[in-house]
């Protein structure tokens, strides 16, 4: 069980990014992380996997347990030992290697069993296989992701993080992402899927969550979510089909006068 | 044509110092993306260590042992002089690297006084004669050492762990951090390497003639040859070396001949010419990445 809880984030000891989240990923399921840009999903899934001190954020409250055991001050090294695993959003492979040599660098933490992840990898990817000895560079998107996801893999973690796996690839590919998600899982790895293709993560997922800005704002099993008629209506664009909109009944906000900034 | 050949395998054992040196500057570089000023010390530093060593144990041994003693003498300074700089401006941490030089160089030339420290080695200034031409020994003896240590350096960045590790967190150190790679000991081994083959290139400067206080300013040959063959690859750094060896020897050969007007010793300036004319053509080097900057 992976548990996040009342986690505060701040960036560059001012900007509060995250206020208080809880979440609780149970083993062997797949979760679905929800949400606008800037909502602090990334932030939440760097705090998971120790990547914060990279962006120069500190976890300043809460804690996140990977089974009982908090992990929040532990270094990221530290963390892929204990078998969490981020996909970082964006791919991020290491173009200038092979996607052999990119796998191998994903089974750092693990080098005794290189040979078995890399024969798990293959078989999940068979096209990655065809083309191990290729610059990883060259692989089409859809390619490049399925490697990011494979070298994550090699270090045979237990809760895998998937930052945006579907973002920018064609509806083909999303469905083909998909289906590997769910193989992934039926394979013994949690997952905990942060996606904005609200319909593809919520289709698969067991539980989700909604954050916005910084805050858990929703939290149901995936069946409600899906049923939810703010959901439908901001995440799944189904809401009142064809229906005009009052624009008067849109809520208004008025601006804080904000001193400081 | 003799001479001419002859000329060209000085340039080749020179320039295979110089490879080294530059390797160190370049492996460096791409862990951290500092250009660590504290090379020649390091060079220096292996020399004295060799002449120390080599009384008691013999040369060769003596080598492996002086590399690896620097070798570690650079981690120690990484982790207490560099590391706290992790993400401080690469200006700062290059000025501290030249401070380190510093330090290290005074406390280096303690140990070798006045007189000029010879390293023992086998070769000294005698020639072997190879197919009619009179090579010195040394020379090929810094050729078959650059290529061996070339060889070994390239198949651990290919085959093993943590030569992957230092690659990948080269190329994208948050994605090498998020695979389980610990960034800090890419740091320490990049100077522990850049360290030892300083070292290794510094016996061999002081093979034949023996090295003394004012020996270092060799290393800073070896600044050119990284910008020739460009800043951040290993490659790049071996062909730098060589081309700047070679073009220095040749000068040095035919420059009294054929432009005597240049006036003596132009032939150690020539690595720096060298280096102004690739920067003009080709300023991120021959073999370096170009740097695509929007302004």
């Amino acid at each position: 069980m992976l548990e996040v809880r009342n986690l505060e984030v701040v960036y560059d000891d001012v900007m509060l990014v995250l206020r208080g989240v809880s979440l609780r990923v149970p083993a062997g399921s797949i979760v679905a992380l929800l949400g606008a840009n800037g909502a602090g999903k990334t932030t939440l899934l760097r705090a998971i996997s120790g990547l914060l001190g990279v962006h120069d954020g500190e976890v300043t409250k809460g804690s996140v347990t990977v089974d009982g055991e908090p992990v929040h001050h532990l270094r990221p090294a530290q963390i892929v030992r204990r078998g969490v695993s981020q996909v970082m959003e964006g791919r991020r492979i290491l173009g200038e290697l092979t996607v052999e040599e990119n796998l191998r660098v994903g089974a750092h933490t693990a080098p005794r069993d290189l040979a078995a992840n890399l024969d798990r990898v293959y078989g999940l990817f068979p096209l990655l296989k065809e083309r191990r000895k290729g610059i990883a560079g060259y692989l089409s998107g859809g390619e490049q992701q399925m490697l990011a996801v494979g070298r994550a893999l090699m270090a045979g973690p237990r809760f895998l993080l998937l930052d945006e796996p579907s973002l920018g690839l064609a509806p083909a590919l999303v469905g083909q992402i998909r289906d590997l998600v769910v193989e992934i899982n039926a394979q013994g790895t949690t997952v905990l899927l942060v996606e904005q293709n609200a319909t593809m993560a919520l289709s698969i997922a067991a539980h989700g969550y909604v954050m916005e800005t910084g805050k858990v704002v929703m939290d149901k099993p995936a069946a409600d979510l899906l049923s939810d008629e703010d959901i439908r209506e901001f995440y799944l664009g189904l809401g009142a089909e064809g229906a005009a909109r009052s624009f008067r009944a849109v809520k208004h906000y008025r601006r804080r006068k904000r001193w400081l900034s | 044509m003799k001479a001419l050949l002859e000329s060209l395998i000085r340039g080749l054992g020179n320039g295979s110092v110089y490879a080294l040196l530059a390797l160190g500057f370049v492996i460096v570089y791409k862990a951290t993306r500092v250009i660590s000023f504290a090379q020649p010390s390091f060079m220096i530093g292996g020399a004295v260590a060799v002449s120390y060593l080599a009384e008691v144990t013999g040369f060769y041994l003596a080598m492996v042992l002086a590399a690896l003693l620097v070798a570690a003498v650079a981690l120690g300074i990484e982790r207490v002089a560099i590391r706290p700089m992790v993400g401080r401006p690469v200006f700062v941490v290059a000025i501290i690297t030249l401070g380190i030089d510093v330090v290290v160089r005074v406390v280096v030339n303690g140990f070798i006084g006045l007189d000029v420290r010879q390293v023992g080695d086998p070769w000294g200034l005698s020639l072997v004669e190879i197919g009619g031409l009179a090579v010195q020994q040394r020379w090929l003896a810094m050729l078959a050492a650059a290529a061996l240590l070339v060889g070994l350096l390239f198949a651990f960045f290919r085959y093993t762990r943590y030569g992957l590790a230092m690659r990948a967190a080269a190329l994208d150190q948050e994605t090498a951090l998020a695979q389980g790679v610990s960034v800090g000991t890419v740091f320490a081994l990049s100077w522990a390497f850049a360290g030892g083959l300083a070292a290794i290139a510094g016996t061999f400067v002081g093979t034949g003639q023996g090295v003394d206080q004012l020996t270092w300013i060799i290393a800073l040959k070896a600044l050119p040859a990284i910008i020739v063959g460009g800043l951040d690859s290993l490659g790049g750094a071996v062909a730098g070396g060589l081309i700047v060896g070679v073009v220095e020897s040749l000068v040095q050969s035919y420059q009294s001949d054929l432009a005597p007007w240049l006036g003596q010793n132009f032939a150690i300036v020539t690595p720096y010419v060298v280096m102004l004319l690739v920067l003009l053509v080709r300023p991120y080097g021959l073999f370096g990445t170009r740097e695509v900057e929007r302004v």
